[in-house]
Order: C-alpha cells, then sequence, then structure tokens
C-alpha cells in the first residue's frame, strides 16, 4: 500500500489538484486515545504546512489523503455508530489503515482503569482495542511519550501499570511496524513529517530509526548540540535565576541529554521554542520522562554524553 | 421506556459515558461516568513541590495553561510570595491564560460543538466559488467522509447559506485557534504544555519585539472574535432558539475569579480580578466566596463514606469498588451542600450579578439583539454566548495588559522552598472554576489536591440524592429519537466537559477492579 507514487511533473500535479480529484488516494487512519491528556491532538491541529485543513480534507501530499475514520476529539459522531468503525477496521479492514495511539495503555486489573465503549454489550478496555487494531494495522504510531514510552500515568509509582504501545505488541508478539514520535506533547511536523515520509518512501528502515525507534530525522541530534545558548555553556556563563541571559543548565536544563530538533525547527509557527522563552528544556521526548524530578535540578554530570 | 448509552462521548476532552433512561418522550433519569484514570494525584506525591506546575498541565492538553496557573498561584501561596510577583511576571501570567481560554473558546465553538448544528455533508451540494467550500465539496465527492461521518442524524436545521457560511468559518478557525496557540508560545515557549510559568513569575523577559509580536497576533484574533465568533453564535442562536430553553442545569454559579490586576494581595479571594469571585443564582444577586464552604461528597461514587463531606485541603482517597449506589469515579464537589455549576456562564454572571459596568453593557445588549431575557442565559445556548462574550472580554482586556509590560525589569521573584506549608491556588480554566491545594513536608510533595471545573460539572449526586450540574440540566429534556438522541449530546457539549481533568485525581488503593464492570 504505501509504495512510492509514480513520479510526477509539475503539470501531472497541477492537473490532478484541477482535473482528477477522484485520482486522490485515501489512506485509512485510526486514531485511538488511551491514557493521555489529548495533547497531542491539540499540538497536531497546529501544524502549518500542510495546515490542519489540507491535512483532514485536502491532501497531505499530491493524490494523497489521509481519512481519519476515527479521531475522538474531531469527530462527529459518538457512541455506538463510531464503536463500529473500530470493529469495521480490525475486522473487515485488515493491513487496510494505519494506527495511531495517543497515550499509554492501563493494564493493571486488566486495563480497567481504562474503557472505550461496548463491544458485544461488554466494556473494551483500551488494552484491548489496541491489542485488536494494532494487530490487523499496516503500521503502528506512537504518538506522544505517554504512547512511545509510558510517559505521565506511567511515572512511578506508576498507579494505573501503564506500558508504551511499544511494550504491549512486544508482549502479545505483534510483529507490526512501529514507529516511535515522543513528546510531551510532539511536535506537528515529526507526526505530519513522518506520515508524509512513509506515503513517499514506504516504511522506515531500521537504519531509519533509533534505539527507541525514533526517527531520526527529527530526534537524530540533542537539543544541547543546536541550543542558541550552547556558546554560554562553553564559556561557563550560567544563569542563576529566570529571566538572566545565560546557559540554563544550571537551573536544570536537560538540552544535554535530550533528543529532538526543537532548537532548529522551533514550535508554534516558529514563534518560540521552551529555552527560547527563558525556561528550561525538560526533556519530553526522553524514555524517563517523567521519572525525572526535580526537574530544576541540575542535570548530574554522571548522566551527561561524554562529548558534552 | 428506553435507555440510551452514549460511549464514547465525542468532541469533548477524555472519556465520558452518559447512560439516561427515557420514559414517555422524556429522560427519567440519567447517569454520567467518566471512563479513565491515571492517578496523577499519587504521582505528584513525594516529589518536589516545583514540578507540580510541570506535571498538573499534563492532567489535560486541552486546558494545560489553566492547571499552570493554579498550581503556581498554590505554589507562590505555599512558599510565601504571593503578593510579591513581579507586575510583569503578573501580566505575562495573564496574557498566557488569557491566550490560552481564547484558542479554547474558538476550538470549542467550531470543532467541538459546531457540529450538533452545522451539516458539513450539505457542502455536496455547493454551487458557489468559495475556495475553501469547493475543496470541501471535492472532498465530500472523494466519499471518505470521515471525520464527519458517522454522525447522529438530527435537525440540521441552518438555512443553506448561513450553513455553508458556518462550514467555512469552522476551517478558518482553525487557522485561528492555531494563531491563539502561537500567540501563547511568544511568551510561553510552546502550546501544548507551556514552560514559561513558573513559582515567583515566568521565565520570559518582555522586549518591545515580543510585545508588538503578541499585540498583532491578538489584533487578528480580535476582529475574529468581534466579525466572525460573536455573530456565527448569534445567528445558530437565533435558529435554535429552542436550546434557550433546554438544559436549564441547577441555576447556581460559582466562579473563583480570573486574571489579577493587582499583584499585592495575597488572599485570593479579595484579589482585584478581571473575573469576579463569586457566587449567584437565577435572582443575579452576587455573594461572596468562602472556599472553606467547599466539600466533596462521595455517596454515590467508589469510595468509603468515611471520607464524605472533606474540604479539598483535608481530601483523601478510599476506594470501595462495587459499593452500593454508586455509578462514578468522580467525587461530588459541593458549596455549602448545595449544587452549583462552573464555566463561562457562571464567570461572566457572577461578575455581571458583582455589578462590573462593561460586563453588564455587553450582556445587557447582547441579549437585547436576541430579544432575550436574563434567565435564558441558563441554558445550552446561553452558555455558547456566555463563552464567547467572554473571549470577547478577555482578548480586549489582553490589548491592554500587553502594553503595560515594561522590558528591563523583573519577571520573576527567587524564594526559598518551605520545608513545612500550605497552599491554594484559585482560577478560571476555560471550563470554569479551578482549585490546586498542596501540603510539603520535609520540602516535599505530601499531598496535592485539584478539583476541577468539570468535576463539579460532571459530577454524580452527593450525599443528599441532588444530581449534578449535567445531570440537572439533562433530566426531563425531550427526546424526538432515541437512535440518535441530539438533545443530550448538545447539552453535554454545551458543558465543554474535560474528563481527564476531572478523574485524574482518583487513585486505586488495592481492591480487586478486574471483577468490576465499570458501568
Amino acid at each position: 500500500m504505501f509504495k512510492r507514487p509514480k513520479p510526477k511533473t509539475t503539470r501531472d500535479v497541477q492537473a490532478s489538484s484541477h482535473v482528477t480529484r477522484s485520482q486522490v488516494k485515501e489512506y485509512p487512519a485510526i486514531w485511538l486515545q488511551a491514557a493521555g491528556c489529548t495533547g497531542c491532538s491539540v499540538s497536531i491541529l497546529n501544524v502549518v504546512n500542510p495546515s490542519i485543513k489540507n491535512v483532514l480534507i485536502d491532501e497531505v501530499l499530491p493524490g494523497c489523503h489521509v481519512t481519519l475514520r476515527f479521531q475522538p476529539t474531531l469527530m462527529a459522531g459518538a457512541g455506538d455508530p463510531v464503536i463500529e468503525v473500530l470493529i469495521d477496521a480490525c475486522e473487515r479492514q485488515k493491513k487496510g489503515y494505519i494506527l495511531i495511539v495517543e497515550g499509554a495503555i492501563p493494564t493493571a486489573k486488566e486495563g480497567i482503569h481504562g474503557v472505550i465503549g461496548e463491544r458485544d454489550g461488554k466494556p473494551t478496555t483500551m488494552l484491548s482495542w489496541v491489542e485488536t487494531l494494532s494487530k490487523e494495522a499496516l503500521a503502528v504510531i506512537a504518538l506522544g511519550s505517554c504512547a512511545a514510552f509510558g510517559g505521565i500515568p506511567a511515572a512511578h509509582p506508576n498507579p494505573t501499570q501503564c506500558r508504551s504501545v511499544g511494550e504491549i505488541l512486544a508482549a502479545r508478539k505483534i510483529d507490526t511496524p512501529l514507529v516511535n514520535i515522543p513528546g510531551c506533547p510532539p511536535h506537528p511536523d515529526w507526526f505530519v513529517g513522518t506520515i508524509a515520509n512513509i506515503l513517499l518512501s514506504g516504511l522506515p528502515r531500521a537504519e531509519d530509526l533509533d534505539e527507541y525507534k525514533r526517527p531520526k530525522l527529527f530526534y537524530g541530534q540533542t537539543i544541547h548540540e543546536n541550543c542558541p545558548r550552547r556558546a554560554y555553556y562553553d564559556e561557563n556563563k550560567f544563569a542563576k535565576k529566570f529571566g538572566e541571559p545565560g546557559c540554563n543548565y544550571e537551573l536544570g536544563c536537560r538540552g544535554p541529554v535530550t533528543h529532538a530538533d526543537c532548537p532548529l525547527r522551533l514550535w508554534n509557527d516558529k514563534a518560540n521554542w521552551c529555552v527560547g522563552c527563558g525556561a528550561t528544556c525538560i526533556g519530553c521526548t526522553e524514555p524517563d520522562f517523567f521519572d525525572i524530578s526535580p526537574l530544576y535540578q541540575k542535570v548530574t554530570q554522571a548522566v551527561l554524553p561524554q562529548e558534552v | 421506556m428506553g435507555k440510551i448509552i452514549i460511549d464514547p462521548v465525542t468532541r469533548i476532552e477524555g472519556h465520558l459515558r452518559i447512560e439516561a433512561v427515557v420514559d414517555g418522550g422524556k429522560v427519567k433519569e440519567v447517569k454520567s461516568s467518566g471512563m479513565l484514570f491515571r492517578g496523577l494525584e499519587l504521582i505528584l506525591r513525594g516529589r518536589d513541590p516545583r514540578d507540580a506546575q510541570m506535571i498538573t498541565q499534563r492532567i489535560c492538553g486541552v486546558c494545560p495553561t489553566s492547571h499552570s496557573i493554579a498550581a503556581t498561584l498554590n505554589l507562590d501561596s505555599a512558599f510565601g510570595i504571593a503578593d510579591k510577583i513581579p507586575d510583569n511576571g503578573r501580566i505575562i501570567r495573564n496574557l498566557i491564560l488569557g491566550a490560552a481560554h481564547v484558542s479554547d473558546h474558538i476550538l470549542h465553538f467550531y470543532h467541538l460543538a459546531a457540529l450538533d448544528y452545522v451539516d458539513v455533508v450539505k457542502l455536496a451540494s455547493y454551487e458557489g466559488k468559495d475556495p475553501i467550500l469547493s475543496s470541501l465539496k471535492s472532498f465530500i465527492a472523494r466519499g471518505e467522509l470521515g471525520p464527519f461521518v458517522p454522525r447522529y442524524e438530527a435537525d440540521y436545521r441552518l438555512p443553506k447559506d448561513v450553513n455553508e457560511q458556518a462550514v467555512a468559518h469552522y476551517v478558518v478557525a482553525l487557522e485561528m485557534r492555531r494563531k491563539a496557540q502561537e500567540m501563547l508560545a511568544i511568551f510561553g515557549g510552546k502550546m501544548p504544555h507551556n514552560v514559561g510559568v513558573v513559582p515567583g513569575g515566568v521565565t520570559c523577559t518582555p522586549t518591545v519585539d515580543n510585545i508588538v509580536s503578541f499585540l498583532w497576533k491578538l489584533r487578528e484574533l480580535q476582529e475574529f472574535v468581534d466579525n466572525v465568533y460573536l455573530p456565527d453564535v448569534l445567528a445558530i442562536a437565533r435558529v435554535y432558539s429552542d436550546y434557550f430553553e433546554i438544559g436549564r442545569g441547577c441555576g447556581n454559579l460559582l466562579s473563583y475569579g480570573s486574571f489579577d490586576l493587582d499583584g499585592k494581595e495575597a488572599d485570593l479571594t479579595k484579589r482585584n480580578r478581571l473575573f469576579k469571585s463569586g457566587i449567584t443564582s437565577s435572582d443575579l444577586k452576587h455573594n461572596k466566596l468562602d472556599p472553606t464552604r467547599i466539600a466533596e461528597e462521595v455517596r454515590h461514587s467508589w469510595y468509603s463514606d468515611s471520607i464524605t463531606g472533606r474540604h479539598p485541603s483535608q481530601g483523601d482517597v478510599i476506594l470501595q469498588e462495587g459499593k452500593q449506589g454508586a455509578y462514578s469515579w468522580l467525587k461530588s464537589p459541593r458549596y455549602n451542600g448545595m449544587v452549583f455549576e462552573v464555566g463561562p456562564l457562571a464567570r461572566l454572571m457572577v461578575t455581571y450579578a458583582y455589578g462590573d459596568t462593561r460586563v453588564r453593557s455587553l450582556v445587557d445588549s447582547t441579549l437585547s439583539a436576541l430579544n432575550c431575557g436574563r434567565e435564558r442565559m441558563f441554558s445550552v445556548m446561553g452558555r455558547h454566548l456566555a463563552r464567547a462574550l467572554v473571549t470577547k472580554l478577555i482578548a480586549d482586556s489582553m490589548s491592554e495588559w500587553v502594553l503595560e509590560l515594561k522590558p528591563g525589569e523583573p519577571v520573576y521573584r527567587a524564594y526559598d522552598l518551605p520545608s513545612e506549608a500550605e497552599g491554594m491556588g484559585l482560577v478560571e480554566a476555560a471550563r470554569g472554576a479551578l482549585g490546586h491545594w498542596i501540603k510539603i513536608k520535609e520540602k516535599k510533595i505530601a499531598n496535592y489536591q485539584v478539583i476541577t471545573p468539570s468535576t463539579w460539572n460532571i459530577s454524580p449526586r452527593d450525599d443528599r440524592d441532588q444530581p449534578g450540574p449535567l445531570e440537572q440540566a439533562i433530566l426531563g429534556t425531550k427526546i424526538k429519537d432515541e437512535h440518535n438522541p441530539v438533545e443530550i449530546v448538545r447539552i453535554i457539549r454545551s458543558f465543554d466537559p474535560c474528563l481527564a481533568c476531572s478523574v485524574h485525581l482518583f487513585t486505586p488503593k488495592g481492591g480487586d477492579l478486574g471483577k468490576f464492570r465499570v458501568c
């Protein structure tokens, strides 16, 4: 399904956008919300190029439209009719959809802490939906740090025994390809860029992902490597309190141990980013987020990478 | 007699289930249940208190900013610096919170609520040349209608031209809510989950550059609110005027007040704020708020009755799954033992009752344009109207506040972390009154309690069997078609529920939940 489309000339693209709308290929997606906060959904709404209107209604790439058949924050329907959409996907659209999971998966007490609708008159746990839907999906995207690594609900003492999507797939021996797009929330470009990359080049190869299944394209370098305050660090000029110039390392900045391209990409249509507003990087793309308390304490030398 | 189950309720934040019994065409019984909990309160315990404004933001990704403000007010008070925040810090906090409210309210009306009234599918027969509507027509022609179909089939009754314009504005509003988040990021660093709001003030220093950038993004949003959002609400209100009679609710309103206009008063209930703190009811007489009268009751919640009636500063969680007569993970917050609705309607009408002249003239002129009495504000349409009016008040106020910033002056005040302390933070989240309470022991969080707006609004029956505000609003509603209970979802969405917020504090301590049927 995700083969590179036949190369098109500019004229082809122009022609298709005006005349041959029917040639737009639909790529169905199911977006499940588990133990999360909806922040990933809100972040994706902030995408600029393409706009969220382009993504929802037009094409994410010329000739390619991702159909969000199930997206709880946006979808018109509610109740049984939308549960039917999930059942239809895993029973009749086998290997015909991408599964996007937002939020971690509660597993304590067989997952009873998180329930979405009913199937055959019984409450259906998030755990059960993730198992069923990921088995039949073409690929799974674990969107945000909760889905990718467990994140906030899995932080100590992990009251509901939340697990990442990857842990569920491994435990149930489900071999559907998985891509992690962590971040709290993830930058919308990381998500839309990953989708566009899959549509253009097919599923990522092993070497395109790092050891935590994050696309190297977006998570290949540390914050520290590209930070505009790096020169202060190199000259040992450190801010002692918020609002001061200097490197925020002494205030607890986790830039040296955090992988993401925030300093280059910036956030919210390049309005700003965490260190840009004088705050610290809180390490939200890393597997240990949020067991890194206290936040405002210097990262110890012991965990710093050697090159820093 | 029929039973309606709506699970999941979509276009809200979080996992909500509604069960209603319909008899003779009217709702006779209703139960609302939250379907997810994460136990964030337990995660907070034992951590550094300063982490609370980062962790509590993750309670909800739609309204994280309100939690960051409530948490920092809470920590400021525990650290003894509530009256010592520099003006720049106070103003930037207001701008960050205000941008979040504008973004949230636009999102709620156009993207969460409007699809109950507006029919996207009718664009299939669009014949004009508007590029947005033409692209929607092409989208519909391709035949893959997710996420706009399936849906409940309802009385979508807007005239063709009004419907088309509303659909076009759905798309424009996607851009506008995004721009409001960008405006927030100018001072907050990023959105969702800002990093700029911290105990002691904020991290971002004002410069001419970021002040002007904020101001011009705000101008664009003010134009949208005045010329698109408010007129659209009025247009829909005129066509669906019967919804001024539906979903009245409990008739009692409570507001903590919000947007500090001075930083020198440590007591939050006495602080001068844009929206006033207080309580009111259908007589629209203002009464002062006394936070010590807030208590959470649990008779119909899955908790031991031994903890019922406690003030949040003394709050606890002792689970009792399968308790006779219980049906929700939400506790029932009550004020003086009475049921209170919170939200934009409460924020607006408490400030109206207080006698604020700007609010009175805005509300009175709007109601007179609709030929409506003030009592009709207590309704589905009244809540939508109130939300639009508070959006205008916040946006207009921000355009004054941003110019009060003083580049070069401090934004932050240093403090010492106390070994033992207690704090309280009260603010208006987009969805209503939000309170945080903390107890610090040995410089760690010993206890952290949150009562969110949706815990008030979506709460189950209390110790005296009084149904919660949403339940009261649904009870007695006429249902035309039990298979398409659009009246119920319209009432639910008028409250803008946030379930991740409401159920985050419930922590399972033992007990065999595996045997427990959620419904």
